[in-house]
């Protein structure tokens, strides 16, 4: 504020007539600009170029459409047993084969991938706001406000996790809520700490400063300085926060945790189906596979996104 | 075809039970099958003799090192604490009681006693014990034995028993627990010289012989005397069995080491056996085709339950499977709406069909189960279950579609309401509840939600009757009827039913002060005739089976009814 | 002096998040269905009345609350309610060094060749080493734990035939434990290193550090590899925490004895004594490796101030 009456008392002593328009607003100048375009629509731009990044953001959005609409193109259902066709390889039938209980693994990896997506990206959104806005504050007030916010998040860390799980699910309904619940309650932390180094790393940089003293408020220098500064590394941890989760699930499953049966997520299909993978292959594969890609259209889209976003890598 | 041929592989199992599994410890089956009739002495040093007759014929390997997996940890070697099938395992090759089994004759044959008398109306046993000694050199005594009962019974014990109740069969043992006794010299055991013991029982018990040789009869040093801790170094634990601890490090590894003061350390050519702690059962089999164990596989460990027909079919001759003296079943909470109409449990359990579960989802080759007792277990002469067929009702989806219908006539539904089928973790269980929930939808149209429940959860609701249906098994604890029936009676321990019938209640009481062998196989039967067949408090599924991997070279190993394993007369071959 | 005061604060710190996180998990703990004593074949009433009088389970939870504190502050965490007569220490004891081994190696293995991978993608950013070092990285990441385990035992200690199945006796029961606990840390620290030494290489002080004519070697060793490293700091401190208490996944499926399959199978068996014992060993741990991080930040960054920036 102070600069801006600055300007207005210069202003005073001159006529109007003295000044001729060079298209530059210069209260603006502290500002991260190059062209008109919002930081978002130009990383989007850049984004575009990217084909490796363009071709996982397509590939994720075939397997999200087939999660959602591939269970209803076929005549079986996830759920109804044939004990007389167990195990069965694929056939023109069974598209994936049949599973130990004779159910179609077709529909069941693609049920599972609906319901893996679903655990996958909740978890990682919840993840994304608790831990960025936690980790912002903690971050950028430091002190005794970060002391207390960080001891709280640490000791939440150390309580383990197993025994929380549990409890969860004896008190609420197995359902899935619960189990994103479950892998949430955590889950954010990790997410927040990144933020909270970043943040502390960037809050004594020159240009972080330079915009401090020329009066940008607190509110301000987190949402456009600090926080888009440390996207790259967001983008990075939640690239992996959807993997995690859906990880996750898998390892609850594990411990028989997981989704109750008969209901299927690609973590717990691959679970089932892990003794004896060499013997039915196509019960491990189809899921495992699934899984795989993607994981791996969410780090090599993420990976682009984090270039487009990154205002550092401009050239 | 296939049908066929696992109905052939059942024949086949129904003869198999109660003799020897094929592979292992098939060599020396012959000749021990005609030495129980009187325990004496000379029975055991046949016995022995035999073994080494076998092996004269095969040459031994130079390194008689067992390598076995346990699935499990056992908790503690303390006798006294012991209560799991694992800790049973080791604890059998590191003692020996008054009795050992003899598992190919199911028979209890003389162990640190080397002969008994009995007194006519069966209450009065006088045990002689042969010259036996501890790992240390002492001599056993008959006072070891009553120390170790004492310290079983003593509810101060540090901490006390779990399994005291293993002794209740003994005069005033009860009493003496909860201190409506106080002085131990009136509960029935003593020490009549340092040789003689004599134990006094409450009612006359058929099994006893056999009990003799569970972990909880099993003798104790002296210097276990107050110092709590005995039993979890190797160093403080002094034996009088085949082996001892040599090596213990919690979660990694167990060894135990041939004992050259062991009595009978002749007939002991195992020199060492190494114990790997894994509980994956992929792993487990991995490790067998590996060459890293000799035996795979139940009841120590565990093999995938899903490729279990291709081992079978991949190694013909180190596959075996043996029926045991274990059920697997479904319970009912009887006390509450709808399950407490008979018609409708009647209902639920003809309307599967066990063989296809069995064929295509537990692949153990398990026999279906139309009865509680499991076959293996004794009867008044012969095997129980070959007297009394467990005929008591069968799988007929007409017949239930019409109890169905008459049941929920008479609890005024028109149709059965959604229900919980509650299991507890295992990939095992899930499995066959939901083929059992698809069967229930399929023949009868009703609806199953099955619920998965970590282990002490399950238990907690189980036990609280919180449940409609859950699963459940139940292995032998002795070999006699009796330890499957008496669980079904008003208030018992292990009653998860709700079930109260004083008509079954008199039954058994009547059976358990009974020494005429032939009218309490009677009352057995009858009072399962009443369970299953008239009230259907529970919904048998299979009995249990073993199966399990053992190279070639290994021989000697064997399994008594119950599933349980003696090591200790084991032996490798070269190879 | 900032030091000295600095240490001490967090010291006590600690200390309060340590009691905070045990009565936390005690009282979660107690809060679950079943005790250590439920079994399926269950013991008579006046055997079960013995046995919880024995460990003071028949008392009011606050006082068995206060008598857990009192002990814990004396440095006593107890015997095991199942593993009869067993001391928790020395539970603990046995089983984290079976974790620590096979997690220090883990760790070193990962840091190793992930910042190496880090490195190599983003000095030759957009090049063919950075697709391969990051499509390697990406495949660590996109692939269960349990599955990389039970492919890398199938392959290389069946079918090769190279490495024990299972067991953790001799120095080749590493190998496999090792790349498959390490297989996802690598990943996530070659991604992270890639993407702060971007940033770094991009900075303006790296560009006048050029200009100013310092050599490669110099530049990277002074300024790229020490601001770089920074998230990775940040990064190995829960990550040290997390791997040496030991992977349940990867112990069981090789069948290594570690603190992680023992903190399951207590849990399962509410073997109390043991599961907080676990708790405060694994609580201590992870202050520690945070406290140790933090102190780490202050001399690899001296823009981090010791008071924690007040001045905000």
């Amino acid at each position: 504020m102070a600069s801006d009456n600055n300007l207005v008392s210069v202003e005073a002593n001159l006529k109007p007539e003295d000044f001729r328009k060079v298209g530059i607003d210069e209260r603006q100048a502290e500002v991260i600009q190059r062209e008109s375009l919002s930081a978002w629509r130009d990383a989007w731009q850049r984004l575009r170029q990217n084909k490796l990044a363009m071709t996982a953001l397509g590939i994720l959005g075939l397997i999200i459409l087939s999660a959602i609409f591939m269970p209803f193109i076929s005549k079986y259902n996830y759920y109804s047993n044939d004990l007389m066709n167990t195990n069965k390889p694929p056939s023109s039938d069974h598209w994936f084969g049949t599973d130990d209980l004779g159910r179609d693994i077709f529909v069941r990896t693609w049920y599972g991938a609906r319901i893996s997506l679903l655990v996958g990206l909740a978890a990682a959104a919840i993840d994304l706001i608790i831990g960025v806005i936690y980790g912002g504050i903690m971050g950028y007030f430091g002190g005794r406000v970060d002391n207390i916010m960080n001891k709280f998040s640490e000791i939440l860390y150390s309580i383990p996790y197993l025994l929380v799980v549990i409890l969860l699910l004896v008190v609420m309904e197995p359902s899935l809520g619960t189990i994103i619940l479950a892998l949430t309650i955590t889950g954010w932390i990790n997410m927040s700490w990144i933020v909270r180094g970043e943040i502390m790393q960037l809050k004594n940089r020159e240009f972080v400063l330079a915009s401090r003293s020329m009066g940008a408020g607190s509110k301000r220098l987190l949402f456009r300085h600090l926080l888009p500064n440390a996207v790259g590394p967001i983008i990075v941890t939640i690239t992996l926060s959807v993997p995690n989760a859906i990880f996750a699930e898998a390892f609850l499953s594990f411990l028989g945790l997981g989704v109750q049966a008969p209901i299927s997520s690609l973590g717990s299909m691959i679970n089932d189906s892990l003794t004896g993978w060499l013997y039915y292959p196509w019960r491990f594969l189809f899921p495992a596979v699934l899984v795989s890609l993607i994981m791996l259209s969410f780090n090599i889209f993420g990976d682009g996104l984090r270039d487009a976003l990154d205002p550092k890598l401009k050239k | 075809m296939k049908k066929s041929k696992s109905l052939l592989l059942m024949i086949a199992l129904v003869l198999v039970i109660g003799t020897v599994l094929a592979g292992c410890g098939g060599n020396n089956n012959n000749a021990n099958s005609g030495n129980n009739a009187s325990p004496t002495n000379a029975a055991a040093t046949d016995n022995a003799g035999t073994n080494t007759g076998t092996a004269g014929e095969e040459t031994l390997a130079a390194d008689q090192t067992l390598r076995i997996n346990l699935s499990a940890e056992p908790p503690t070697f303390d006798p006294a604490q012991a209560q799991d099938s694992q800790a049973n395992t080791v604890l059998k090759t590191m003692y020996e009681g008054l009795t050992r089994m003899n598992d190919e004759t199911g028979q209890a044959e003389p162990g640190i006693a080397e002969s008994w008398e009995i007194s006519a109306d069966g209450l009065v046993y006088t045990f002689k014990l042969r010259d036996a000694v501890w790992s240390n050199g002492d001599p056993v005594e008959a006072v070891d034995f009553v120390n170790a009962w004492k310290r079983v019974l003593d509810p101060n014990t540090d901490p006390t028993a779990p399994y005291a109740y293993q002794l209740y069969y003994l005069k005033n043992a009860e009493e003496y627990y909860t201190k409506k006794v106080a002085d131990f010299n009136e509960v029935g055991v003593k020490a009549v010289d340092a040789k003689t013991l004599e134990v006094t029982l409450k009612a006359p018990t058929p099994y006893f012989l056999g009990l003799l040789s569970f972990y909880t009869y099993y003798p104790v040093h002296k210097s276990v005397e107050g110092n709590a801790k005995w039993a979890t170094s190797k160093d403080t634990m002094i034996t009088n069995g085949a082996f001892t601890l040599t090596e213990w490090t919690t979660g990694q590894s167990l060894q135990v080491t041939k004992n050259d003061k062991y009595w009978d350390a002749a007939s002991i050519k195992l020199s060492k056996i190494d114990f790997s702690l894994v509980n994956s059962g992929a792993t487990e089999l991995l490790s067998y085709k590996n060459g890293e164990l000799d035996r795979a596989g139940a009841p120590t460990g565990d093999l995938p339950s899903d490729q279990l027909p291709i081992i079978e079919k991949e190694l013909p001759n180190e596959f075996n499977r043996k029926g045991i003296a274990s059920v697997y079943y479904y319970e009912f909470n009887v006390t509450e709406k709808p399950f407490s109409n008979a018609k409708i449990r009647k209902a639920l359990a003809m309307s599967i069909n066990r063989q296809a579960l069995i064929d295509n989802v537990t692949l153990g080759g398990q026999l279906p189960a139309f009865g509680f007792v499991p076959p293996g277990i004794a009867g008044a002469d012969g095997e129980y279950r070959t007297a009394i067929k467990d005929s008591y009702f069968t799988e007929d989806v007409e017949a239930a579609k019409k109890l169905l219908a008459e049941g929920l006539a008479e609890e005024g539904l028109d149709k059965l309401p959604t229900f919980e089928l509650s299991y507890n973790t295992s990939e095992n269980h899930k499995k066959i509840a939901l083929a059992i929930a698809d069967m229930w939808k399929q023949n009868l149209g009703v609806d199953v939600q099955t619920v998965n429940q970590e282990w002490a959860v399950f238990i907690d609701n189980r036990q609280n009757l919180n449940y409609q249906v859950a699963r459940a098994g139940w292995t032998a604890d002795y070999n006699d009827p009796m330890t499957f029936l008496d669980m079904w009676v008003t208030g018992g321990g292990n009653n998860d039913t709700g079930y109260a019938n004083p008509e079954y209640d008199k039954l058994i009481n009547d059976a358990k002060v009974s020494s005429d062998l032939a009218a309490r196989q009677e009352m057995f039967a009858k009072a399962e005739q009443m369970a299953i067949g008239d009230d259907m408090i529970l919904m048998p599924i299979y009995y249990y089976t073993n199966n399990s991997l053992t190279k070639e070279y290994l021989k000697g190993i064997t399994l008594d009814f119950s599933g349980a394993i003696d090591l200790t007369r084991g032996y490798l071959l070269e190879h | 002096m900032g030091m000295v005061r600095y240490i001490a604060n967090k010291l006590f710190y600690m200390l309060v998040s340590l009691f905070v996180l045990v009565s936390a998990t005690f009282f979660l703990m107690k809060a679950i269905p079943g005790d250590p004593f439920t079994s399926e074949k269950k013991v008579p009433p006046e055997i079960k009345a013995r046995l919880y009088e024995q460990y003071g389970l028949d008392k009011p939870l606050y006082h068995q609350y206060f008598k857990y504190l009192g002990d814990i502050a004396q440095g006593d965490l107890g015997v095991s309610m199942k593993r009869l007569n067993q001391d928790v220490s020395h539970l603990i004891g046995q089983t984290f060094s079976a974790s620590l081994k096979l997690g220090a190696v883990a760790i070193v293995v990962s840091v190793i060749v992930g910042v190496v991978l880090g490195m190599l993608a983003a000095l030759y950013h957009r090049k063919f080493i950075d697709s391969a070092a990051m499509v390697l990285a990406v495949l660590g990441i996109a692939v269960p734990s349990f599955v990389v385990a039970s492919v890398l035992q199938y392959v290389f200690a069946y079918k090769f035939g190279w490495f024990p199945v299972s067991g953790f006796k001799g120095p080749l029961n590493y190998f496999l434990p090792v790349a498959a606990l390490s297989a996802q840390p690598i990943a996530f620290i070659a991604r992270l290193t890639r993407s702060s030494m971007l940033e770094v290489l991009n900075a303006d002080y790296i560009k006048t550090a050029k200009a100013k004519g310092l050599s490669w070697i110099q530049i990277l060793s002074k300024h790229v590899l020490r601001n770089g490293i920074l998230p990775v700091v940040t990064y190995i401190g829960p990550m040290t925490a997390n791997v040496v208490t030991g992977s349940v996944v990867i112990e069981q499926i090789f069948g290594i004895g570690g603190i992680g399959k023992q903190f399951v199978e207590a849990i399962g068996v509410r073997d109390y004594t043991v599961i907080m014992g676990i708790t405060i060993f694994y609580g201590v741990l992870l202050m520690l490796a945070r406290f140790i991080t933090d102190i780490a930040y202050v001399f690899i960054d001296p823009r981090i101030k010791l008071s924690g920036g007040k001045e905000g």
